[in-house]
């Protein structure tokens, strides 16, 4: 199968170098080329499953239940200021 | 002593013929000395262990033993703790410490485990060999120039070897039971929704199941005992899931009624023949014990591996897009602007098998390929659950091989995504389907050890314990211990 790999990535907001593109593209060929086989399966009327069991999904009390953890929560951050995560300009 | 059982370690605690505080001696002596060649822990911090060791043995003279009081047990690098790193095994985590304990760690102090250091493993959980680590790869301590199988590898290596007693490992599609069946220990993977996955890395949501791997079927229960139950912090834990008695399930020493089911699939040309005639001996070993066996299909098999490499890469291209260099884990040096920011970042950080899945995953949610991928694998899902739940009208568990193969050299494989994906062909389907899985020891292959897995309907965990158990008594493979790090093999 014949993958536009740079689009893929640059869906997947990771930047491949020319290398790495020659490398994992046809690996992803390859990789859907396999996937393909499902096209044999007669799927017609058959419900998706995207949970393995048939349950609602459980709802708690509608309360406060967080302390405010900002500065914990922020301290792996790689750059914050006033409590703000910063990152480059965004508009020019 | 290094390859005692935890229900031995248990007993000898109680007994007050050792401490805590020894036994995390012991086993930090045994890190320093073999951690070297295998491994298979990436942090270990001795003063913080010895801490939590005396804190254990304060609580035990002062209040009494709670169920894991002192015993070791190693916990893979996929669970946030927030004593020191966690790191999934990724550069793009290096450094980081959770500013949280996951769930289950939570509950493993709680019962006074002492955590023993973080275990190496597949980078995001995404390999079958341990060798994606960003760490290095992990050896098998049967023979060190082979794979401890993956993604779990840490943890059944520092098991295998006397590293550590017991340990925790997840399993997405067969990461807790392929390792365990390769290092020749029992890995237990409960039913889908049994145990919380609050603080477990995410890989693929609907199929992440967090599980003990240790020495002998009892000591997954002892563990399980404590992992296992809802919490209201993860919307995917089931609230009202059956209960088991797991100590109680753990007292089978017979087979009789007990019908397994073999299904033909899982016993096919191409895999190792000595593998299978290992599992056919297992389960001639079954019938001496009283079980009936009962041929039966499972007839979408050949398909599971195909709709999983859709589901688990498509979840996880949603999972790992938090990983965007903004509030933890690596950034690149003097991004130009933000998408350069984002999409340098990640290249930097990422391995090439993560890369392989998010792009894989990425494209089968992609506009105009969701109904021909994603959709049709989440109905061939469907039709992979069914399957089990047609075989189980029939039968009280299945049996098959865990892995076709005993544990490759490594490098073998890494440069072959489809070969390497094929290794959890055996594995895959049953968390497509949610149910229970386990492996335990059942033969060696030319010094290699061969896994027996267990599959049972879901919440049935004391099926699997109990078949389990009597298999367990009646052979003596978890005796074996490698010879090259002090056991009697």
């Amino acid at each position: 199968m014949d993958i536009d790999v740079h689009k893929v990535a640059m869906l997947s907001r990771i930047r491949l170098t020319d290398k790495e593109a020659a490398h994992l593209g046809p690996q992803l060929g390859n990789i859907l080329g396999y996937i393909e086989q499902l096209s044999e399966v007669d799927t017609t009327g058959v419900k998706p499953t995207a949970h393995p069991h048939d349950v609602a999904m459980p709802q708690r009390v509608d309360a406060v239940s967080n302390a405010n953890r900002r500065d914990t929560l922020q301290k792996p951050a790689p750059n914050t200021e006033s409590g703000l995560y910063v990152v480059p300009k965004v508009i020019e | 002593m290094p390859f005692s059982t935890l229900s031995d370690l248990k007993a000898r605690l109680d007994a007050g013929e050792t401490t805590a505080v020894e036994l995390a001696k012991l086993y930090l002596a045994r890190i320093d000395a073999y951690n070297g060649e295998l491994n298979a822990f990436v942090d270990v911090d001795h003063q913080h262990i010895l801490d939590q060791a005396k804190a254990s043995d304060a609580h035990r003279a002062k209040h009494g033993a709670r169920e894991l009081e002192g015993l070791p047990i190693a916990i893979k690098d996929i669970f946030c703790t927030q004593d020191g790193p966690t790191t999934c095994c990724s550069n793009i985590l290096k450094g980081f410490h959770a500013p949280y304990d996951a769930h289950v760690i939570t509950r493993l102090k709680n019962a006074g485990a002492v955590l023993l250091g973080k275990t190496n493993m597949d980078e995001f959980a995404m390999g079958s060999s341990t060798e994606t680590s960003a760490f290095g790869p992990c050896r098998n301590p049967w023979d060190t120039a082979r794979i401890p199988g993956g993604s779990s590898g840490g943890s059944a290596s520092a098991v295998a070897g006397g590293l550590a007693p017991a340990a925790l490992g997840t399993d997405t599609g067969g990461s807790i039971r392929q390792p365990a069946a390769v290092c020749g220990i029992t890995g237990l993977k409960p039913t889908y929704g049994r145990v919380s996955r609050r603080g477990i890395i995410a890989f693929a949501s609907s199929l992440d199941q967090a599980g003990p791997m240790t020495r002998t079927v009892k000591d997954t229960a002892m563990i399980s005992a404590v992992l296992c139950g809802h919490d209201s912090g993860d919307s995917t834990s089931v609230v009202d899931a059956p209960a088991v008695d797991w100590l109680k399930a753990c007292e089978g020493r017979d087979m009789k009624g007990l019908k397994i089911g073999k299904p033909k699939e899982y016993f096919v040309d191409g895999m190792d023949a000595a593998v299978r005639k290992s599992v056919e001996d297992a389960l001639a070993k079954c019938v001496e014990l009283g079980a009936e066996i009962v041929d039966i299909s499972l007839p979408h098999t050949k398909y599971a591996v195909a709709a999983y490499y859709v589901i688990a890469p498509s979840e996880a291209s949603a999972n790992l897009s938090r990983y965007d260099g903004v509030r933890f884990g690596h950034r690149c040096e003097n991004p130009d602007d933000l998408l350069d920011m984002y999409t340098r970042s990640r290249d930097e950080g990422f391995g090439d098998e993560v890369k392989r899945r998010i792009l894989t995953g990425t494209f089968a949610l992609s506009s105009g390929y969701y109904d021909a991928y994603y959709l049709k694998a989440q109905q061939v899902r469907t039709l992979i659950r069914q399957d089990f739940l047609d075989a189980f009208d029939k039968v009280d568990i299945i049996a098959t091989p865990t892995s076709p193969i005993p544990a490759f050299k490594i490098g073998e494989k890494a440069d072959d995504p489809i070969t390497m994906y094929l290794s959890d062909i055996f594995t895959i389907a049953l968390n497509l389907a949610g149910l229970p899985g386990m492996s335990q020891p059942c033969g060696f292959v030319g010094g290699l050890p061969v896994g027996l897995q267990w599959i049972a309907p879901a919440w049935r965990e004391d099926v699997l314990l109990a078949a389990g158990s009597a298999y367990e008594a009646a052979t003596d493979w978890t005796t074996k211990a490698p010879a090259s790090f002090g056991g009697a093999a």
